[in-house]
């Protein structure tokens, strides 16, 4: 019992005649098929071929991708093999981008240990996740009579037409659509059944207007035919998101010799150091762990999901998502503290202790980006010019949640900023937005200037935390958003705090034992009321209790001063 | 896009074309060995101006990537750069002493030589300072990318300049003929950029990095654009509109992903932050050839006095192309 080969080659002919002489060194008959598209490369690849013992050049077709014509190449060849070969037990069909990885001598081992198993991948239409398109049963309901490749427009036109007067193909009696990888192995018995079926005309007209029948034509059939079938390729080959074949390469060796399969497809022409190490005998080094076939799998996957879904938060020179595509503007949650360092002292190194977060300070500050501890820059090389965070406000803010992803980082944020943000933070889920609104009056009491002086500087941060806060409660927004007056905030100060916290640190176990020491608000009341009279109403504050207002401040006053 | 601005960057287009062939007749033929080139061969296309000592490391670089043959115009060179140049083996050499202001700064010439000798070939068009790289570029030769592009059906590649600079003043430095710019030259601003699209042409428009922020911090708007695409699968109908940061038609300029995915990217090192720049400097600000005049140069000067240089604490260290792809500076889309 032995093992035949049937190759079909389309280009790098240099390679395929390389994998030829390794197989006929190992004493295995081999048919080649080379695409009568093949121009002038053949001759010479004929000359190369025609001194190897077992290699025979089978009668040229053109093999347009996705044809019949490869199917009955493939056929046609495995015919051959089996007539001249008595002594074959198994036909294995590889393409000239194949590479065996394994000593041939193990594959022969290894299929006279399963005599009467085919290998070939064959999976009901519904269990199959790569077909595209929409093209899964119906490849075998329509007709395909027009080359994909060639002549896209008429494939499609002709697609639509069947669909639109609901065309259906009668399936021939017995057959149960299968599809799978086009590279098998099969056995002598399973092959003679399918060559001499007696419905072998009605079956070739059936398969030659079904889509992509080499995918289709034996993985239907043995089925009919085959006694044990082992639905997996011998054959490691990988797609990616687009139909095509994965290609490997000289850093793929690692992977490659670890793998169970026999051949790997498809491999780059130039990978000049894996053919040397696989087919060079001298340089085969002793037999590595097996990996798992999912842990492979889990590579090209990564790089599908990298291809399709990106890194989110992110933009480069080959990633920029129109904003409805993506969920989330930024790499990673972050918090945004709106008012609170008008009312309390340190308010950033409070939260850092509490919290475990980057407190930064006003990063949006009309002077300059404010990043904790006074730093110049930050992660990135960041830049603390407002004129460069103010080109780009967004890119701004994703570059540094971004750059320090694995840390949580918050900010504070005022109605005296730059506001060019507050659209981006409130469509952001990743943001966490706490907002004390009418904070701003708080400086402007403490600066002891006269009312009328500040009346409409009031008026105007009033305005701008105002228009903030509409943002914030539209209906699109996907920020995470709470907001109190001033007047609420100071009533009970530890609650809103608790709650933050709380969300911060994603547990609500942290009991807070001390408060933020509050900055100095004498004379708030008073001064709200002399806004008021001067004709200006900081509605933004809401009512301050002034009983409530002694008490609360009464009591944190004295740790104030 | 509508189909007037559709005819209007059509018109760009044979505009751009028909200088491209006009100012064919600045260029002086010195070496011409384009008759070796075979069909699959990568080639590189540059202009040149006083290069000499840069020249042997390009060579190296390039060649080692795989590429098969070099484009070069010399720009009135003094310093026998193109001397040294008509005595490789894989150079074709042209020379011309006519204006590289008035030759938008050399796409015009190169667009010639391309329409010529590049048509149905990968193309890398690159300034001597520039250095390709791509995902895997340390195991898989450039002929590999390029046959992947090929089955991608992708026509471009999109990359970002990214510029390398020393720790120190750039004086400091002494940089030799034929050595590695990057081991004077290895930190890099590796999170500070913004991006926007051009509406018109379709590409992406990035800038930032360290002359952002050291040169321009009050007038982001002067800041040198990094993006570029370097590397295109040229085509008679194809030119390159300014520099290489955009190319007609519109499609080429497309090497990015908007529905969320990556595509496949690379970054082109820039080692123009050496001592090669300090003289360099002072005779681009009288010569004013370059973009908007050199305001750069000019900016350099004034900004020369930072003892650190370009250098400052969150400046990152260059280690390989996987370093980039983690920061998120290029991209292995589904290369795998």
């Amino acid at each position: 019992m032995s093992v035949g080969f049937v190759m079909l080659a389309h280009d790098a002919l240099d390679r395929a005649a390389q994998v030829a002489r390794v197989i006929s060194k190992a004493g295995c008959p081999l048919v080649i098929h080379v695409d009568a598209r093949v121009g002038k490369e053949f001759d010479a690849f004929e000359k190369k071929v025609a001194v190897l013992q077992g290699v025979t050049l089978a009668p040229r077709l053109a093999c347009e991708w996705g044809t019949w014509a490869l199917v009955q190449a493939s056929r046609d060849g495995a015919e051959v093999l089996l007539r001249s070969h008595p002594e074959l037990g198994h036909i294995c069909l590889i393409s000239g981008a194949c590479l065996p990885i394994k000593p041939l001598g193990e594959l022969v081992a290894y299929l006279e240990r399963h005599r009467n198993t085919d290998f070939i991948e064959s999976v009901t239409i519904e269990d199959v996740p790569w077909t595209k398109g929409g093209l899964s049963e119906e490849r075998f309901t329509l007709s395909f009579p027009f080359p994909w490749r060639e002549k896209r427009r008429l494939f499609d036109l002709w697609v639509e037409t069947q669909r639109l007067v609901r065309r259906k193909r009668r399936l021939p009696e017995g057959l149960s659509p299968h599809m799978g990888s086009q590279w098998w192995c099969l056995t002598r018995a399973t092959l003679e059944g399918i060559l001499t079926d007696a419905r072998r005309e009605e079956l070739d007209r059936y398969f030659q207007l079904v889509w992509i029948p080499d995918e289709s034509y034996f993985q239907s059939l043995v089925r009919l035919y085959g006694t044990r079938v082992e639905s997996r390729s011998l054959t490691l080959s990988k797609f990616d998101f687009q139909g095509k074949p994965h290609v490997f390469y000289d850093d793929h060796l690692p992977l490659l010799r670890q793998s169970s399969a026999f051949f790997a497809r498809k491999i780059w022409p130039g990978a000049n150091r894996l053919y040397r190490a696989f087919l060079d005998r001298k340089s085969v080094t002793a037999p590595v762990a097996r990996i798992s076939p999912a842990q492979i799998d889990r590579m090209f996957i990564q790089a599908i999901s990298r291809r399709t879904r990106g890194r989110a938060g992110m933009v480069m020179a080959s990633r920029f998502p129109r904003t409805d595509c993506e969920s989330a503007l930024t790499a990673a949650p972050y918090a945004v503290f709106h008012g609170f360092d008008e009312i309390f002292r340190d308010f950033p190194g409070w939260m850092r202790t509490n919290s475990g977060s980057r407190v930064h300070g006003r990063l949006f500050d009309l002077d300059r980006a404010r990043f904790c501890g006074g730093q110049t820059g930050y992660a990135g090389a960041m830049s603390d010019s407002a004129a460069l965070r103010d080109y780009d406000p967004q890119q701004f803010l994703r570059n540094l949640i971004w750059g320090t992803r694995g840390e949580h980082q918050s900010f504070l944020f005022s109605a005296s900023d730059a506001q060019d943000i507050c659209g981006f933070l409130a469509a952001d889920r990743n943001a966490d937005i706490s907002v004390v609104t009418g904070a701003w009056a708080l400086p402007l009491l403490r600066s002891g200037k006269p009312v009328a002086g500040i009346r409409a500087e009031a008026a105007r941060l009033q305005q701008s935390e105002a228009d903030f806060v509409d943002i914030l409660r539209e209906r699109q927004t996907r920020a995470r958003v709470r907001i109190w007056s001033l007047a609420e905030f100071l009533e009970r100060p530890l609650d809103p705090l608790q709650e933050i916290v709380d969300s911060l640190s994603g547990a609500d176990t942290h009991l807070l034992v001390r408060m933020p020491e509050f900055k100095s608000m004498e004379g708030l009341p008073g001064f709200l009321q002399s806004l008021r009279n001067a004709g200006m109403s900081p509605h933004m504050a809401g009512e301050i209790n002034e009983e409530i207002m002694e008490r609360e401040l009464g009591l944190f006053a004295k740790v104030a001063r | 896009m509508g189909a007037l601005s559709a005819y209007g960057l059509r018109i760009e287009r044979r505009r751009c074309q028909i200088r491209a062939i006009r100012k064919r007749r600045e260029l002086t033929r010195i070496v011409n060995r384009t008759e070796g080139i075979s069909e699959s061969d990568v080639l590189a296309f540059v202009t040149i101006r006083n290069e000499l000592r840069r020249l042997p490391f390009f060579l190296e670089y390039y060649r080692q990537l795989g590429v098969r043959h070099f484009f070069f115009v010399d720009n009135g060179s003094t310093d026998g750069g193109p001397e040294m140049l008509a005595d490789e083996d894989d150079v074709s050499l042209w020379s011309t002493s006519n204006s590289y202001r008035r030759s938008r700064f050399g796409t015009d010439w190169l667009n010639w030589l391309k329409l010529r000798y590049g048509v149905g070939h990968w193309t890398l068009t690159l300034d001597p300072d520039e250095f390709l790289i791509y995902p895997f570029c340390d195991s898989r030769p450039l002929l590999a990318l390029c046959d992947w592009l090929d089955q991608s059906g992708a026509r471009s590649l999109g990359t970002m300049l990214i510029d390398m600079y020393p720790r120190g003043p750039l004086e400091e430095v002494e940089y030799q003929t034929g050595q590695d710019p990057f081991e004077l030259a290895q930190w890099f601003d590796s999170g500070n950029y913004m991006i926007s699209k051009n509406p018109r042409y379709g590409n992406l428009w990035i800038q930032g990095g360290p002359r952002a922020r050291v040169y321009f911090p009050t007038e982001p708007e002067k800041a040198p654009s990094l993006n570029k695409i370097p590397l295109v699968k040229w085509d008679r109908r194809y030119v390159h509109v300014s520099s290489t940061h955009m190319l007609l038609p519109r499609g080429l300029n497309l090497v990015y992903d908007e529905a969320g995915g990556e595509k496949m990217s690379g970054c082109l090192l820039h080692a123009k932050f050496l001592d090669t720049l300090v003289d360099k400097a002072a005779e681009e600000i009288e010569r004013r050839e370059h973009f908007a005049g050199g305001r750069e140069y000019d900016a350099y000067h004034a900004a020369r006095s930072e003892p650190d240089g370009l250098w400052c604490q969150w400046s990152e260290r260059y280690i390989d192309w996987r370093q980039l792809e983690l920061l998120g500076l290029m991209s292995k889309g589904n290369w795998a």
